[in-house]
């Protein structure tokens, strides 16, 4: 073989390589879908439970984060999932155990819930407005007008729990509330209190990644 | 007549032709077509000023064309063989002065219509705390005033003269002067009604006013036009022009809906042209 045609080669093998290289990348970007976790039927609608924490669990890699989880019915397990997919045109009762102290609201017109059917309670109590200083998240599909306010923990709660899993013994408000749902669509939520703590006006890392302040409402 | 002038001759009267035929098309079929429609006023004059620099540009395009079609046609190889050079160009004075005259006259008229245009409402831009190009009827008839407020990832409407109502939506009365306070309570954004024929970013710490007056009834898009992050390509919503009456009763049922918003928002920050945002409440 001529040193030519070896060089030849020498370029196409190299060329098949990082042909080969990039659409292994790209396929795996393409097939990598974030987990979802179903909301529970029930005979009034369906149930979905979540968490808000402080810090992601140990062996996330980004385990500072604040971040919420879809967690089960007595909280004992727990999911690092932010896609929720719920049934059409449906009640849908969301129940949410906040662990995280407050931040507060940058806007004070989110203190007010909106977009519910019924009210919202916070430890059982129905809540027209809260105070635009104690929430530590809000849970909110603008799409659908759905807008929740979370209490913070006191910062001298005993007992708070700083990174995911918590246990209900530990310091937490519980928030109930109920939506319908549209009809079949992918619809974003978000929290809108600048949580992102250690970022620039705390919106950084968190609240501009999916997967820990944001997500999808998967209408199905 | 040299070879020379007659391509000269069949070209400027096949541009002349062309642009006959085209300028009342653009002007009277395309024009009023055009973004954003005439739905306010405003959008109205942007609808004008984009069918002038159409009607405009059309001569320009049509000689351009009409000048590779004819070169096309007239030059083309007509026998095979082989393809030799033209003769040199040297300079010609005549065509350099009527080039720099022309250019130069199109330039300036729409520098001086676009300057003209701006200074007499805004055109449905932002025009920063102090706007310079205020609307006639501001003098006479005080405007809507209304607050943009942009946050990552949503605009809310505050209406200072009611009570500082907060709505996720917004209607706005017809055949009434708007001024927009446009502002931001992190990043920055950009309020772009797009039916309204109004755009003005929204910055932390600015309050960036914007006119518009509306007509009759509008359904119209409003859309961030900044890229803001995240959720940017879902910050969007929706809103409607309608008539006073239809206006009074919207925002009376805005009143009772979000009075306890109203007042905790009241209680917790006075109302404020800008915003800055409190960057650690808790190291975030």
């Amino acid at each position: 073989m001529s040193v030519n045609a070896k060089r030849l080669v020498g370029v196409a093998v190299c060329t098949a390589a990082v042909v080969a290289a990039i659409g292994l990348y790209i396929g795996l970007y393409l097939l990598r879908v974030p987990g979802s976790v179903a909301a529970i039927g029930t005979a009034a609608g369906s149930q979905l439970n979540l968490a808000t924490v402080a810090a992601a669990d140990q062996s996330d890699p980004h385990n500072t984060w604040v971040s919420y989880y879809a967690v089960d019915a007595n909280s004992a397990k727990w999911r690092h999932d932010t896609t929720f997919v719920v049934a059409a045109n449906t009640l849908v009762h969301v129940t949410i155990y906040q662990y995280d102290t407050s931040t507060g609201l940058r806007n004070p017109f989110l203190s007010q819930p909106t977009g519910t059917v019924g009210p919202l309670l916070i430890d059982g109590k129905p809540t027209a407005v809260v105070d635009p200083t104690s929430p530590a998240h809000t849970f909110a599909i603008p799409q659908l007008g759905v807008s929740i306010p979370l209490d913070g923990v006191s910062s001298t709660a005993k007992n708070t729990c700083s990174q995911a899993p918590c246990s209900l013994s530990q310091a937490h408000h519980t928030v109930s509330f109920t939506f319908r749902t549209p009809g079949k669509g992918l619809y974003r939520w978000q929290c809108f209190v600048p949580c992102g703590a250690g970022f620039i006006e705390g919106n950084g890392g968190p609240m501009q990644t999916v997967g820990y302040m944001g997500g999808f409402i998967k209408v199905v | 007549m040299t070879d020379e002038r007659h391509h000269w001759r069949n070209v400027v009267l096949l541009w002349l032709l062309a642009t006959v035929i085209m300028l009342p098309i653009v002007v009277f079929v395309i024009g009023p077509g055009l973004p954003p429609g005439n739905g306010t006023v405003e959008s109205h004059g942007q609808v004008v000023d984009n069918t002038v620099l159409l009607a405009t540009a059309t001569p320009v395009a049509l000689a351009v064309l009409v000048y590779f079609a004819y070169a096309l046609w007239a030059f083309r190889e007509r026998e095979p063989g082989a393809v030799l050079d033209g003769p040199a160009i040297r300079g010609n004075a005549s065509v350099q002065f009527w080039w720099l005259m022309i250019t130069t006259t199109m330039v300036l008229f729409l520098a001086a219509y676009g300057t003209i245009r701006l200074l007499a409402d805004g055109s449905g831009g932002g025009q920063g705390p102090n706007p310079i190009a205020t609307p006639a009827s501001a003098a006479t008839d005080p405007p809507l005033q209304v607050q943009v407020i942009a946050q990552q990832w949503q605009f809310t409407y505050r209406f200072p003269g009611y009570g500082g109502v907060e709505t996720r939506e917004i209607e706005l009365p017809a055949n009434t002067l708007v001024e927009f306070h446009v502002t931001s309570l992190d990043v920055i954004h950009s309020f772009w009604a797009y039916e309204l024929g109004v755009k003005a970013d929204a910055n932390p710490g600015e309050d960036n006013i914007a006119y518009v007056t509306t007509r009759g009834p509008l359904a119209f898009h409003v859309r961030c036009a900044e890229l803001c992050g995240l959720w940017h390509g879902y910050m969007f919503n929706g809103g409607s022009v309608v008539s006073k009456t239809d206006f009074a009763s919207w925002i009376a049922q805005q009143q009772r809906l979000y009075a306890p918003a109203t007042k905790a928002g009241r209680a917790a920050a006075p109302y404020s042209k800008t915003y800055f945002p409190t960057p650690l409440r808790r190291g975030g």
